[in-house]
């Protein structure tokens, strides 16, 4: 059983394939999926590390649901020294074991003063994914974003995925690892540096994506992905847009969004997630607390909707963010769209 | 032995501490003796252990000094708590010293045990000194939490002892992965997972019950069968209050809480067979003298005769005397000046601790990440007071 556990992770299959020998010139840059980049990731820190396992629902072999058992369990390995990478089905799921995330986890060190520290990684698809449903779809980031203890983290590219989940492995705090289903078969190119053994991205940095002028598109995970496809509709229509992949939720990159800010004077937040109170919410207070005076046009929030999840395709389109709704937002914070239309 | 013979010298009647001296001299305070415990254990699928407890002259002198010394920490607690110098909560554990350190007696500080918020007498047998315990309930820096826990959140890693945890029910699934862990690391060493009766039905606790079994691993979860979840009896809150038979498929042994010998026979019983077949419940029936908390004066749901009549029946403390007397193993006046010993302790350790200045404001700050990678927090407003998070 245990045995099993550590190596749950599955075969990298690309690793040892001859077929990718072009690996090794360094002016090919590889493609790699998100789900490659995440195992790969995985396999390294768990043959590096023997106090690193994997824990979760369906791991290995189909092995069941106990949520708020085995997240508890986890912790409790991790305040006795072990490393564990529990792994959710998606963020749902961890609604019943979320006391032993904020209570057992985040709280600890702190309540111990330094006594006990919790070295876990929480990991697992988060928010929307395709026709699951309004059980199945909610994005977590800010409910965990708020909680001081945690750090939250959610990668967009392979290069973030692995990168991200190594430092989180290494790291010494409790980690939410937030991924994303729809982004698991995407393929990112990847340079020799990311697929070094050792390659890690810091916690708490944003990453700029595509540098502009006219206006901050700041998301995260897939969100990222689409605002890059706004950007390049911009583009056409001269606005220059500079796209912030925020990579952690928290410590929020603060400084690297108010910068943005300073420099283009127009903000547009982009996440899945419910809107009250959401990731843009605190993002807008940062930059009008911070950077009120640089500020041209009011802030711009895309989120997703207020409602439950719907089922029904059309519905869910209208449900969530899509390209041109970050495109018209870019160019209300522009000045440049037609007048706003309440009832359409 | 040793001991007592010590502090006689320090007593103002050299007479006695001279007769004391020259009679216990001629036993060996190591010299096995053989007591019955009150009551045969009850076991549900597993054959119990015996009934006769191997103990020692120094050990039961040992149980009773700490068992005098938790009791008068946790009264002196009580008042601490009625001069508002505690705030908050504030679970006392009087009643129940036997189950501590009846367990310590069995095992070492290389098995870990964990509990809810009933945890300052753990707290102690596992090492804790009486200073940072007081210094912490009253949110001094001294306290073994800084300051920063307070009564509910107590810790000593270095000691295996992981808590100290306010959610009811969590510390089960934790200390489920803490033997986990063991396990994982080859340790041969076991998990005391504590919880009461009224957390005995949460559900977390039967899934991580369900991995230990699965697993084998090295888990003794033991009920603290108090009977009573705060105000709700046993018998309003379980259909089956046999919590030792609970575990179904995993066996489980019923002890006489308040029979500090009984206890250590049980943990050391648990811990070999948890070692050898995986996990074990234990309910010690025990009870608790003080309400759930000190919000609660513990005679609303209960009668005072009940409580009066407890202490007469079964007092651990007493128990232990009695034994002592009978065997000749210290004098009435002897124990008595030993409890007097004790209380001049907890007084000087709360005098001590009254000293302690509270943490400095910086201390907001501190310990939330290990490593908060220069990041910055906020006080309540946000353009006063901010902190770089090391």
């Amino acid at each position: 059983m245990l045995k099993n556990l550590r190596r749950a992770v599955g075969a990298i299959p690309f690793m040892r394939n001859p077929a990718l020998a072009s690996r090794s010139y360094s002016v090919s840059v590889k493609q790699m999926m998100v789900r490659e980049a995440l195992n790969s990731a995985l396999d390294e820190e768990m043959s590096a590390d023997p106090t690193v396992f994997l824990m979760g629902e369906e791991v290995g072999e189909y092995q069941g649901a106990y949520k708020a058992g085995f997240t508890g369990l986890g912790v409790g390995a991790a305040y006795y020294g072990l490393k564990p990478v529990i792994e959710f089905m998606t963020f749902n799921f961890a609604m019943q074991g979320v006391d032993h995330i904020i209570n057992s986890a985040a709280k600890t060190n702190y309540m111990s003063s330094g006594n006990i520290n919790v070295p876990i990684v929480f990991r697992g698809p988060n928010g929307p994914a395709a026709g699951v449903g309004a059980q199945h779809s909610q994005c977590y980031a800010s409910w965990y974003g708020a909680i001081p203890g945690l750090k939250v983290v959610s990668p967009y590219s392979s290069e973030d995925a692995r990168g991200l989940l190594k430092a989180a492995i290494r790291d010494p705090d409790p980690v939410v690892f937030l991924e994303n289903e729809l982004l698991y078969g995407e393929s990112f190119p990847v340079s020799k540096q990311v697929l070094d053994s050792d390659f890690t991205i810091p916690i708490g940095k944003a990453k700029i994506e595509k540098e502009g002028n006219d206006v901050s598109i700041v998301s995260f995970s897939r969100m990222v992905g689409f605002s890059l496809k706004a950007a390049e509709i911009l583009a056409k229509d001269g606005i220059d847009a500079e796209v912030i992949n925020l990579r952690s939720i928290r410590p929020l990159d603060r400084s690297t969004v108010n910068a943005s800010v300073r420099k283009t004077n127009r903000l547009v937040t982009v996440e899945e997630g419910f809107p009250q109170h959401g990731v843009g919410a605190e993002i807008c207070a940062s930059v009008v607390s911070d950077s009120f005076g640089y500020l041209d046009a009011p802030v711009e929030r895309i989120a997703g909707a207020d409602v439950p999840m719907p089922y029904a395709a059309n519905l869910e389109i209208i449900a969530l963010p899509q390209v041109d709704d970050i495109v018209r937002a870019a160019k209300r914070a522009c000045y440049r769209s037609v007048p706003l239309s309440a009832t359409r | 032995m040793a001991q007592l013979t010590r502090r006689s010298a320090k007593l103002l009647e050299p007479i006695s501490a001279a007769v004391s001296a020259t009679r216990h001299l001629t036993t060996s305070s190591t010299s096995p003796i053989t007591v019955e415990t009150s009551l045969p254990f009850t076991g549900h699928k597993i054959d119990p252990p015996s009934r006769s407890v191997e103990t020692t002259p120094q050990e039961l002198l040992t149980f009773f000094r700490d068992m005098a010394l938790m009791r008068r920490m946790e009264i002196a607690a009580d008042s601490l708590y009625k001069a508002k110098l505690i705030r908050g909560f504030c679970h006392l554990y009087d009643g129940q010293e036997a189950v501590s350190v009846g367990m310590e007696a069995a095992i070492t500080k290389k098995d870990c045990i964990i509990t809810a918020y009933r945890d300052h007498c753990i707290f102690l047998g596992r090492g804790g000194t009486l200073f940072e315990t007081f210094a912490e309930l009253m949110g001094r820096k001294d306290g073994c939490s800084k300051g920063k826990g307070g009564s509910m959140h107590f810790y000593k890693k270095d000691s295996g002892f992981y808590g100290g945890h306010g959610i009811v029910g969590a510390q089960v699934p934790l200390g489920i992965g803490l033997s986990f862990a063991q396990k994982y690391n080859k340790d041969e060493n076991v998990t005391f997972a504590m919880y009461g009766d009224g957390a005995a039905n949460q559900g977390q606790l039967f899934e991580a019950l369900n991995m230990a079994a699965l697993w084998d691993l090295p888990s003794i979860l033991v009920c603290e069968n108090n009977h009573y979840g705060m105000g709700t009896a046993e018998w309003r809150s379980a259909k089956s209050p046999s919590y030792f038979k609970r575990g179904d498929y995993a066996p489980g042994l019923k002890v006489d809480g308040m029979d500090a010998l009984a206890v250590k026979q049980a943990c050391k019983f648990a811990k070999e067979h948890a070692l050898k077949n995986g996990p074990i419940i234990l309910e010690m029936d025990t009870y608790r003298y003080h309400g759930h908390s000190m919000s609660d004066p513990g005679s609303t749901y209960r009668t005072r005769d009940e409580i009066s009549g407890v202490r007469q029946e079964r007092d651990p403390i007493e128990r232990i005397r009695k034994l002592i007397i009978s065997h000749d193993l210290a004098t009435e006046k002897e124990l008595k000046d030993t409890e007097k010993e004790v209380r001049k302790e907890v007084d000087e350790a709360i005098a001590k601790a009254k000293e302690s200045p509270l943490p400095d404001a910086s201390e907001l700050f501190t310990n939330v990440h290990v490593k908060g990678f220069g990041v910055e927090a906020f006080g309540a407003d946000r353009k006063e007071l901010r902190a770089v998070l090391p």
